[in-house]
C-alpha cells in the first residue's frame, strides 16, 4: 500500500496548506503538534522502554525557565537558551533516573518518584523570587524578532514546532530500528530476561531518559515563547506531564507515529469542547478522563495498535 | 521556639489523623487489587462536596452526613471497581494505574464543570472553636476529625480482623493465590475493598469539611499525601498506613513552622522520595508490591 | 589463576534472611564438558544458577569463569563475558517476535542491526524455530518456547551455557528433540550446565553429575556412579515427587 507515500503526503500537506488556514484552525494546529511533540518525547521512555514517567513536566519546565531567565538577565536567544535548558534538564533527568533505577524502582513505583522529583521542581519555583515565583515570568517585546525565537504571527511558530516534531518522530523511528530500541523493548517486555541476555538495562533506561528529558526540554522553550508567559504550576504541574503521556498512550504507546495521531485525535476534541462549552471550565479535560479510560478498556494498545491488528500482515517490517 | 515546635506537633497530629484514615482506604485498595489509585483524591473531594450539598440544601451537620457519605461512596466506589476496573484485570500494570488517572481526571473536571471553580466552605457553628492547652491552640473541629478519623480506621481494623468478609479481604491481600484456592469469590472481595477504600477517604472527606474549604482540585494534595503515608507505612499494611499519616502531618507541619511559604511540601516530597529510594517496601517492612 | 579454566565455584554460600540456601558450594566445569546439575526441589540449584549469572550477590565464596571473578558484575556483563543462561519459567520477550527475541541476544556480539538479525536467523533455524520466526513470542507453544530461551541465550554467543530445566513440561518426543538441539550446541564447542529433573535426559546428556542436597554438594563423578551412590539414593527417597531417578 501506501507505505511509504502516505506519510510524505501527509507532510507536504503540513506543510504546504498552513498558510491558507484561518487564525483559529491554526493555533489548534499548533496546540496538536505542541502535544504530538511533548507525546512522542515522552513515547521514548515511557511507550518504548516501558518505564511509564508521570513526572514529565519536570524537564519541560526546566527548559521553560531556562531559555527565559538567559534571556531576561542575560540577553541569550531563547534558541541557545533552548539547548541549554535540555542540557540541563537531561543533566536532570540523569540524576532523577540514576536514583530511581539504581535503587531498582519499576512499573508504579518510578511513576510515583518521577510525579514527587516534578511537583518538588514546583514547588521550589512557586517559592523562589528569583525565578518570579507563583507571579511567574512574561516573556517581553512581542514584536517580529526571529533571532530572538519571537514572532509577530503564528505561522512561524507553527513551522517551527512542526520541524520539532517532525524530528522527533524522525529521531523515534531511528532509535526504534536501532540495537537500543531493540533494548528497549526488551526491558519493557521484561528486564530480568533483558539483562540476562547481555542488555545493560540501567545504561539503556539512563540513555532513553537523557534523550526524552533533553527533547521535552526544547518543548517547554517554545511553549515559553509562543505564549510568552510561564508559571510553576503551568509548567511543572500535573497537567503537562498528562498531556505528554495522553496523546501518546491514546495514539499507541511505543509506535513512531501513535504520539502524534493520539493528538490529532484529542486536541481538536479538546479545543472543540472548550469552544462549544465556553465558560464551562473543565468539560476538555472532563472528555480527556473519559477517553483514556475508553481507549484503556478498548484499543489497550493505541490507535495504531488497532490499526495494525486490523491488518495484521502490516506488522512490524523486517 | 519551643511554643512555635508544640503548636506545630499538634497541629501535624491532628492532621496527621485525618492522613492516616485516607491512606487506610489508599492502602487497602492496594493490598487487595495491587492498583496504585489515583482516583482517591477525587473520590475524597466527591465526598466532601456531598457533605457540603447536605449542610447547604438539608442543613444536615457534615458529622451527620458521614452515615449517607459512607455507604453512597461504598457503591460507588465498588461501581467504579466493576465497571472501570475490573474488566480490565489482565491490563499491564501500568494500564491500570492510567485507568484511575482517567477516573481522577473525570470526576475533577465534572466537578468544575458542575460546581466551578471557587472555594466553598462549610460554617456550622463549632467552626471557629478552640481551646488552649499549656499555650498551645487546639481547634475543636480538627480534633474531632483527627479523632474521628483514628476511631474508624481502628473500627475498620478490627472488622478486617474479626469478619468473615474482613478475613477475605486480608487473605486475598495476604495470598492471592491461596484465597482463590479456598473458593473466595474474588472479584467481589475486590469491589468491596474498592468500596470500603472510598468509603473511608470521602468519610474523611465529611470529616474535614467544618475547617477546610471544598474546591475540584482539593483531593489533589491528599492524594499525593495519601501515597507518601502509604509508601511510608508500606503499601497494603494498613496500621502502617494509619502511622505513616502521623508521621507525614508531623512532617508537613513542622515543615510549615520553620520553612518560608510553602516549602513545607518540599519536606513532605523530600521524605516521599527517600523512602521510595531506600525502602520501597515502608518503614514498618510490609510486603513489597512486587 | 590462568584462562580457559572454565567454570570454578568454590565454597559458594547464599543466605536468605536466617536460611541458607546453598552452602559450601563447589562446582567446576571444565571447558567443551557438559555437566548435570540434579536434587531434589529446594535443593538451591536454581539459586546457583543466579548467583552464577548475576542475579544474587553471594553470602561468601568465589566464582570464576575463565579466571575472571563474577561475584559483583551484572548479569548482563557477565553475559558478555561469555556465560549465558536460561530461566526456569520462561521468559519470553512477549511482544516481540522470535526473531527479535533472538535479535537482543546477537546485538551481544554485533551492534549493527543487519548483523544482528542475520546471526539471529542463523540461531533460529539452528534451534528449529524457523518457520515460526516471524511469530509474536507470546503465541508460541510451550516447547517454543524453551526452544526460544536457548536460542536467546545462544544468540549471545556464550562459552558457557546454563540451562534451567529446560525439558520440565514437555512430552518424551519433545524430550528427544532438546536432547538432540544440546547435543548439536555442545558440538558447537559450547560447554553446559544443566538443571534438570528428567533423569533419562540428563543421564544421557553429562560427562559429570554433581548432586546437590539442602544447599550443599553431597556427589560428584560419572553419572553412573553418582545414581547409584547410596546417599544421592537416600536424598531422593526422602522425596516422593517427580524427582526421584528414573
Amino acid at each position: 500500500m501506501a507505505g511509504r507515500l502516505g506519510p510524505l503526503l501527509a507532510v507536504a500537506a503540513l506543510a504546504a496548506v498552513p498558510p491558507l488556514l484561518p487564525k483559529y484552525v491554526l493555533e489548534v494546529l499548533i496546540s496538536v503538534l505542541f502535544f504530538g511533540y511533548l507525546g512522542a518525547c515522552w513515547n521514548i521512555l515511557g511507550g518504548y522502554g516501558g518505564q511509564f514517567s508521570f513526572g514529565h513536566a519536570a524537564f519541560f519546565g526546566i527548559g521553560a525557565y531556562t531559555s527565559t531567565l538567559l534571556f531576561l538577565h542575560l540577553g541569550v536567544t531563547p534558541w541557545l537558551g533552548m539547548v541549554a535548558g535540555g542540557i540541563l534538564a537531561a543533566a536532570f533527568g540523569l540524576f532523577a533516573g540514576y536514583l530511581s533505577f539504581r535503587y531498582g524502582l519499576r512499573g508504579p513505583y518510578f511513576s510515583l518518584v518521577t510525579l514527587a522529583f516534578a511537583e518538588m521542581l514546583r514547588v521550589i519555583a512557586v517559592n523562589w523570587k528569583a525565578v518570579g515565583s507563583s507571579l511567574g515570568l512574561v516573556v517581553p517585546n512581542r514584536g517580529s524578532a526571529p533571532v530572538l525565537f519571537l514572532f509577530a504571527d503564528k505561522l512561524p511558530y507553527y513551522y517551527v514546532i512542526l520541524v520539532m516534531a517532525l524530528g522527533a518522530l524522525a529521531i523515534t523511528r531511528m532509535i526504534e530500528r536501532s540495537r537500543m530500541g531493540y533494548a528497549l523493548a526488551a526491558i519493557r517486555e521484561n528486564e530480568d530476561a533483558a539483562e540476562a541476555a547481555g542488555v545493560d538495562a540501567l545504561s539503556t533506561k539512563l540513555a532513553a531518559m537523557a534523550l526524552s528529558s533533553f527533547l521535552t526540554a526544547l518543548g517547554g522553550t517554545f511553549y515559553a515563547q509562543y505564549f510568552a508567559y510561564i508559571d510553576p504550576s503551568l509548567t511543572f504541574g500535573p497537567a503537562i506531564s498528562i498531556g505528554g503521556l495522553l496523546p501518546a498512550i491514546v495514539g499507541g504507546a511505543g509506535t513512531v507515529a501513535g504520539p502524534l495521531l493520539g493528538s490529532f485525535v484529542l486536541t481538536p476534541i479538546s479545543e472543540l469542547t472548550r469552544a462549544v462549552l465556553r465558560g464551562r471550565a473543565g468539560a476538555d479535560i472532563m472528555l480527556y478522563g473519559l477517553i483514556l479510560i475508553l481507549v484503556i478498556s478498548f484499543l489497550p494498545n493505541g490507535l495504531v495498535g488497532w490499526f495494525r491488528s486490523r491488518r495484521p500482515a502490516a506488522g512490524r517490517a523486517a | 521556639m519551643t511554643w512555635l515546635f508544640l503548636q506545630a506537633v499538634v497541629s501535624g497530629l491532628l492532621l496527621g489523623g485525618v492522613y492516616g484514615l485516607v491512606a487506610s482506604g489508599l492502602s487497602l485498595i492496594f493490598g487487595v487489587l495491587r492498583i496504585i489509585n489515583f482516583a482517591h483524591g477525587a473520590v475524597m473531594m466527591l465526598g466532601m462536596y456531598a457533605s457540603y450539598w447536605l449542610f447547604v440544601l438539608v442543613g444536615l451537620d457534615p458529622y451527620l452526613s458521614i452515615l449517607v457519605t459512607g455507604p453512597l461512596f461504598f457503591v460507588l466506589g465498588m461501581l467504579i471497581q466493576r465497571i472501570v476496573i475490573e474488566p480490565n484485570r489482565a491490563a499491564a500494570e501500568h494500564n491500570q494505574l492510567l485507568l484511575t488517572l482517567g477516573v481522577a481526571l473525570f470526576f475533577e473536571n465534572l466537578a468544575l464543570v458542575l460546581w466551578q471553580g471557587d472555594f466553598r466552605t462549610v460554617r456550622v457553628w463549632y467552626s471557629g472553636a478552640s481551646f488552649l492547652v499549656a499555650d498551645v491552640l487546639v481547634e475543636v473541629p480538627r480534633l474531632i476529625a483527627a479523632g474521628g478519623a483514628v476511631l474508624i480506621a481502628l473500627a475498620l481494623w478490627g472488622f478486617l480482623r474479626t469478619t468473615d468478609a474482613g478475613k477475605a479481604i486480608r487473605a486475598l491481600s495476604e495470598e492471592p493465590e491461596g484465597a482463590r484456592l479456598v473458593g473466595i469469590d474474588v472479584a467481589r472481595i475486590r469491589g468491596v475493598a474498592f468500596g470500603i477504600g472510598s468509603a473511608c477517604v470521602a468519610v474523611a472527606g465529611a470529616l474535614v469539611t467544618p475547617f477546610f474549604y471544598v474546591a475540584p482540585d482539593v483531593g489533589e494534595s491528599f492524594n499525593i499525601m495519601a501515597f507518601v503515608v502509604v509508601v511510608l507505612g508500606g503499601m497494603g499494611n494498613f496500621l502502617g498506613a494509619l502511622v505513616g499519616g502521623f508521621i507525614v502531618g508531623l512532617a508537613e507541619s513542622l515543615g510549615a513552622a520553620f520553612l518560608p511559604g510553602s516549602l513545607k511540601q518540599l519536606v513532605v516530597f523530600g521524605l516521599f522520595v527517600i523512602v521510595l529510594l531506600l525502602r520501597p517496601e515502608g518503614l514498618f517492612g510490609a510486603r513489597r508490591g512486587r | 589463576m590462568s584462562a580457559g579454566h572454565g567454570l570454578e565455584i568454590s565454597a559458594l554460600t547464599k543466605r536468605f534472611g536466617g536460611l541458607v540456601a546453598v552452602s559450601g558450594f563447589d562446582l567446576t566445569v571444565a571447558p567443551g564438558e557438559i555437566v548435570g546439575l540434579i536434587g531434589p526441589n529446594g535443593a538451591g540449584k536454581t539459586t546457583v544458577f543466579h548467583l552464577v549469572a548475576g542475579f544474587h550477590l553471594p553470602s561468601e565464596g568465589s566464582i570464576r569463569f575463565e579466571g575472571t571473578s563474577l561475584v559483583g558484575l551484572k548479569p548482563h556483563a557477565i553475559c558478555r563475558l561469555g556465560l549465558a543462561r536460561t530461566f526456569q519459567l520462561v521468559q519470553p520477550f512477549a511482544g516481540l517476535t522470535t526473531l527479535e527475541n533472538v535479535m537482543v541476544g546477537a546485538f551481544n556480539r554485533s551492534r549493527e542491526v543487519a548483523e544482528a538479525r542475520r546471526r539471529a536467523a542463523e540461531i533460529v533455524d539452528f534451534v528449529g524455530l524457523g518457520p515460526r520466526r516471524d511469530v509474536p513470542a507470546r503465541h508460541l507453544t510451550l516447547p517454543d518456547r524453551k526452544r526460544l530461551e536457548v536460542a536467546r541465550g545462544l544468540a549471545t554467543e556464550p562459552r558457557l551455557l546454563l540451562l534451567d530445566e529446560v525439558m520440565s513440561g514437555l512430552n518424551p518426543t519433545e524430550i528427544e528433540a532438546i536432547i538432540g538441539l544440546i547435543r548439536r550446541i555442545h558440538a558447537r564447542g559450547v560447554s553446559l550446565l544443566i538443571i534438570e529433573h528428567v533423569m533419562r535426559a540428563i543421564l544421557a546428556l553429562s560427562h559429570r553429575l554433581v548432586v546437590m542436597h539442602h544447599g550443599e554438594k553431597i556427589a560428584d563423578g560419572a553419572p553412573a556412579v553418582v545414581a547409584r551412590d547410596p546417599r544421592v539414593v537416600e536424598a531422593y527417597l526422602g522425596e516422593t515427587t517427580e524427582a526421584a531417578p528414573r
